[in-house]
């Protein structure tokens, strides 16, 4: 055999981790972000200590979490108790290979990009289901419960949001998604599904004010109760990717992926990756405020506002997106 | 090349099927109900890996949204919910205890008999009269991805078929609730309609109340 294979092997390899560390990386930062947003918003200050303007407050807390004890509740279930938090962190990480950060910096450029990604966010339930069933404790496995339940309907819409981008676009590729938008943003002629995927991003990740889960006042900490050390820290970064994931998702699909506003001089000599990562920031930004500003929903009302206002809201877009796109005879062409 | 490209495909077909193989065999074999539905999760995962190899990346990335997604979802909450871990199977109901045994297997055995001829004959009958399974006259446009061929054929020629499974899943999802709704009486429930359209008029009520008599609050 050539070493033709090893060579692509370790060219693979290399990209892998160039894309890995930026992510992980920018997920530090983010919850440096996250912790800062919503002080300024309560008048603290947050953290500030470590480092410039509390940069490093994130390192600094992950040393914390390798060094302190990883504790395994005796009566649970081990294997898969250990195996919960790896699947959150790893969901979390393969789902950036097929982010277009620019017209040719992808990691795979698949057919089925879109389809890769949602299939991806719905197995992120597993990662809950298995820690709070694993753990063999009332709160774990109530809060496992709510996730589930939570995350399936909120995927139903967000599975219907995405139809009335497809249906602009005409392909499943992330790369062509983005280029479909040369000309108009989709935010523009489809601002209220942009609103819809917003909200059922936020569900979707468990962030407040749909954070029940791991309501604190009720259950503890959901279903990261048993969990100590670095395990707990797996499911912290996995759940942090998922969010900047969500952001990144919106930022292709409604807002340009790495295209500037409009063609003009100084807005086009800024590198695209930058234009992605700002859009990311900016829909990042959102997330932290609405979870400084918005006090949690009621249960009932969480899955009453899932199916049916947003499912049949989503629906009926569709059938205008497509009564529209066929009247003015706008369907993309393959 | 051509020879080491195949092979290696080759290699990853095997890895494979033998993890679809064994997670199959587990979901029989393992004792926890809940392991036996990871490990079906597994063998859903490792099928659609398959698909994904033999190039059909839109049922692999749909058997991934759905059934693994879905379908297993529902299986875990299900296993979960009727607190199931433990089983044991027996051939036949025993006598000891009748609510701990399960008395599947014959059932089972004689299902995937069935299961099993059926399979001999549409493979042998694919096998020695190809001609016979042939006969649709499908021609694939080329140069299309996955998902245009597939989108291509099943709105067009088969879209009978696919309005009536949808109706067939709609009715049984209707049905299904039918089944189990129970209007319950004695409930609470909030009309967001009633507690927004309250006025000041009708909430407040101002009444002379008599010395030592009081008034009514409950009416």
């Amino acid at each position: 055999m050539s070493f033709y294979y090893l060579e692509t092997l370790f060219t693979e390899v290399y990209k892998i981790i160039f894309l890995v560390l930026p992510v992980l990386t920018a997920v530090a930062l983010v919850v440096w972000l996250d912790r800062r947003v919503w002080a300024f918003v309560q008048k603290r200050r947050g953290p500030n200590v470590v480092g410039p303007f509390g940069l490093f407050q994130s390192l600094a807390d992950a040393l914390k979490y390798i060094f302190k004890e990883i504790i395994i509740p005796a009566t649970s279930n081990k294997i898969i108790f250990i195996l919960a938090p790896i699947v959150t962190m790893t969901l979390a990480l393969i789902a950036w290979a097929v982010i277009p950060f620019d017209e040719n910096l992808v990691l795979a450029d698949i057919n089925v990009g879109i389809l890769y990604i949602f299939a991806i966010s719905s197995l992120g339930v597993y990662g809950i289901i298995m820690g709070g069933w694993a753990s063999n404790s009332k709160y774990p496995f109530f809060g496992s419960i709510r996730s589930a339940a939570q995350m399936v309907s909120y995927e139903v819409s967000i599975g219907v949001i995405i139809i009335n981008v497809l249906l602009c676009v005409g392909s499943l590729n992330l790369t062509d998604i983005v280029l479909a938008q040369e000309n108009m943003w989709f935010i523009l002629p489809l601002f209220p599904m942009f609103v819809i995927f917003f909200i059922s991003a936020l569900a979707e990740t468990n962030r407040p004010p749909f954070d029940l889960p791991e309501a604190e006042a009720e259950l503890v900490a959901g279903y990261q109760t048993e969990y100590s050390g670095m395990m707990y820290a797996m499911f912290w970064l996995g759940e942090y990717a998922n969010i900047l994931l969500m952001c990144a998702l919106g930022s292709i699909l409604f807002l340009g992926g790495w295209l500037s506003p409009v063609d003009l001089y100084p807005l086009n000599i800024i590198p695209p990756v930058l234009w992605f990562v700002l859009k990311m920031l900016f829909l990042f930004i959102l997330f932290a405020l609405v979870k400084a500003i918005v006090p949690r929903y009621r249960y009932d009302q969480l899955m009453k506002l899932g199916w049916k206002i947003f499912l049949p809201f989503s629906l009926i877009y569709v059938v205008l997106t497509s009564s529209f796109l066929i009247y003015f005879d706008l369907l993309p062409r393959i | 090349m051509r020879t080491d490209s195949l092979m290696i495909q080759g290699i990853f077909f095997y890895i494979f099927s033998l993890i679809a193989i064994i997670s199959a065999i587990m979901v029989t074999v393992s004792r926890n109900t809940v392991h036996s539905v990871f490990f079906l999760i597994l063998d859903f995962v490792s099928i659609s890996c398959l698909f994904i190899m033999s190039g059909a990346e839109f049922l692999g990335m749909i058997m991934l949204i759905v059934y693994v997604g879905a379908v297993a979802v529902l299986f875990l909450f299900v296993v979960m919910m009727l607190n199931v871990a433990q089983q044991e199977n027996e051939w036949f109901q025993s006598k000891k205890s009748k609510e701990q045994n399960s008395s599947h297997i014959p059932i089972g055995f004689l299902i995937s008999i069935i299961i099993f001829f059926e399979l001999i004959i549409v493979i042998g009958g694919w096998k020695l009269k190809p001609e016979i399974f042939n006969n649709l006259d499908f021609k694939p446009i080329v140069g299309a991805t996955n998902t245009h061929s597939i989108g291509s054929v099943l709105y067009t020629d088969y879209i009978h078929l696919f309005q009536i499974s949808g109706m067939i899943l709609l009715v049984s999802m209707i049905g299904a609730i039918v089944l189990t709704y129970k209007k319950r009486v004695g409930l609470k429930r909030q009309s967001y309609i009633k507690q927004i359209s309250r006025e000041k008029l009708s909430g407040v009520e101002i009444v002379e109340v008599e010395k030592n008599k009081g008034v009514k609050i409950d009416v």
